[in-house]
């Protein structure tokens, strides 16, 4: 994996979404706009179903939008004339609650985008799977399948999954959820890790706010549904960063800026009621 | 250098754990030994029951056990058929007639309820109907499949396909539906094309309900031939299968041989779902761990 320059360049512009289930508009995204540079790890963080989900599926492709318009590197993805994004192998999405096929293993997982882009030949991309499964630490459990290993092992396993493609964008959607303390701390030091090598445009979806400000170069709080962007926190703590990072001054003083915007939201989600959007 | 490499060698030192035997598992298998022990204990009470007014009188009769024939009687009139080629015969042609009805089932079945599954068009015009059939028992079908069909045994073919057909339809069209749409977006970003998407996503994630719809369909279909074989009387020369052996004994008033067919049937029946279970942890090694 070459580390890549000036490529995964996102724009967001004035993005709207409106869902239009059975008559009842419900405005999801609401005239959103956000710039994130090219090999940038843009972390953002809102309340539960605000509509991060939304904006990511957009991106991705898996959803249309009512308005505005997305662009990678400069070309339209969705916009005007063409509400919904193809969905690619530049743009590879990590699951909220992983979604390694459960009748594959690890390494013919990894292995699967090549396969089927016919870019590889099947044994060369199962070899270049399990060498990236190995470099990502999980080289002893490559014949495994998904059901057998940790949800830390598969959640890694997904990542290598993603990375196999050379993305330009990698898009997260709170990968780390329901993983206890300890396993996350495992997790985030293995991505800052593959991202220090591959220089990858990272979109992360996220409530922990630690690991917002651990993870990114910037963090991007964003309001209760409608999703507006509300501030733009930038975390100028030097790369590589290491786990004694969370304890130092200059982390206090980011947690304590971005949790006053989040707060304030999380507390008129609450108020509000309302159900999650998927 | 050396210093260094010894402990971390000793460290690694592989730990073996202690292989056991084929017997060694088998005679250490406790869930093995309780439905054996279970199965005794069932035959001891049997008979029990069975053999209550002979040994304690009349009035101690326990209502309609007394009736059944007990398993020592049972096991006598099975040693008594067992030679006889009849018998033979009647497994087979019961055998025969679930497996073809269960094959064609499986054949047309699986196709069809993917079809249903990923195509709308084909779900529009051909789901409708299929629902107004599907309701209707297999055994409403005998009458008209008598007077359809030219020959008894392409009857209980048809109806034995129904029994299972249905079940198998239901079941693959509910599996391929209910994939975890993660999968096929996944899939889709990694570039997969349809029939990618259908032969690498589709089909796997809808084998678990394939085989779970052909286990019940597997018993429908034995229940479907059993009926169907008393009803259409199975016509001559032992060719009647285990239904009509059944209803022979019946009509020749054995009640040791009733229950012996009934017996067979079971055994029968357990082969078929035992060979299903196996073919589908062959096919299915992922679901193998749980």
């Amino acid at each position: 994996m070459t580390a890549q320059k000036n490529r995964g360049a996102l724009s967001i512009r004035n993005v709207t979404k409106i869902y239009d289930p059975e008559g009842v508009n419900v405005m999801a995204v609401d005239n959103c706009s956000m710039e994130i540079a090219a090999g940038e790890v843009c972390m953002i963080v809102g309340p539960s179903g605000c509509g991060k989900t939304t904006l990511l599926n957009a991106i991705a492709g898996f959803h249309s939008i009512t308005h505005g318009e997305i662009l990678l590197d400069g070309e339209m993805l969705c916009g005007p004339g063409k509400p919904k994004a193809d969905m690619g192998a530049e743009r590879m999405v990590v699951f909220q609650h992983g979604a390694l096929f459960p009748w594959k293993t690890l390494a013919e997982n990894v292995a699967y985008g090549p396969i089927v882009q016919g870019v590889l030949p099947k044994k060369q991309a199962l070899e270049k799977a399990r060498e990236m499964l190995a470099e990502a630490g999980i080289g002893n459990v490559l014949d495994k399948y998904p059901g057998e290993v940790s949800s830390g092992m598969s959640r890694r396993a997904e990542i290598v999954r993603a990375l196999i493609n050379d993305p330009k964008v990698l898009l997260l959607d709170e990968p780390y959820r329901a993983m206890d303390a300890l396993t996350k701390s495992i997790m985030h030091e293995s991505l800052l890790e593959t991202y220090d090598r591959t220089k990858v445009t990272i979109f992360f979806i996220t409530h922990d706010l630690e690991e917002a400000i651990f993870l990114g170069d910037k963090v991007h709080v964003v309001t209760t549904r409608p999703c507006q962007l509300k501030k733009t926190v930038e975390v100028n703590i030097p790369r590589p960063r290491s786990y004694e990072t969370q304890s130092s001054e200059e982390f206090r003083i980011l947690m304590e800026e971005v949790n006053e915007a989040v707060h304030e939201e999380a507390i008129k989600a609450f108020q509000a009621g309302e159900r999650e959007l998927a | 250098m050396t210093d260094i490499a010894q402990p971390s060698t000793h460290a690694a030192a592989p730990v073996t754990p202690r292989r056991r035997s084929a017997l060694q598992k088998l005679v250490q298998n406790q869930s093995l030994w309780r439905g054996i022990l279970a199965i005794i204990v069932f035959l001891i009470l049997w008979e029990i029951g069975a053999r209550w007014d002979e040994w304690f009188g009349r009035e101690w009769m326990i209502p309609g056990v007394g009736l059944i024939p007990p398993p020592t009687d049972v096991a006598a009139a099975w040693v008594e058929v067992l030679p006889k080629p009849g018998y033979w015969e009647s497994w087979y042609s019961s055998f025969k007639r679930v497996l073809s009805g269960f094959l064609m089932a499986m054949l047309l079945g699986i196709p069809f309820g993917l079809m249903l599954a990923v195509n709308k068009y084909f779900r529009d015009v051909f789901f409708p109907p299929f629902e107004i059939l599907r309701p209707i028992p297999p055994l409403a079908w005998v009458p008209a499949s008598l007077i359809f069909w030219p020959t008894n045994e392409m009857s209980i073919a048809f109806i034995t396909f129904l029994g299972a057909f249905f079940t198998i339809v239901i079941n693959v069209l509910g599996g391929a539906r209910n994939i975890d749409v993660r999968y096929l977006r996944a899939a889709q970003s990694m570039g997969a094309s349809q029939w990618d998407l259908f032969s690498k996503i589709i089909l796997p994630g809808t084998l678990p309900s394939i085989f779970t719809g052909a286990a019940v369909g597997m018993g429908i279909t034995w229940e479907v031939v059993l009926a169907a074989e008393m009803i259409s009387g199975g016509g001559t020369q032992g060719g009647g299968g285990l239904g009509f052996f059944i209803w022979n004994s019946y009509m020749g008033g054995s009640l040791e041989q009733i229950v012996v067919g009934m017996i067979s049937v079971g055994i029968a029946g357990y082969l078929c779902s035992t060979a299903i279970r196996m073919i589908g942890d062959w096919y299915m090694p992922w679901k193998r761990l749980h």
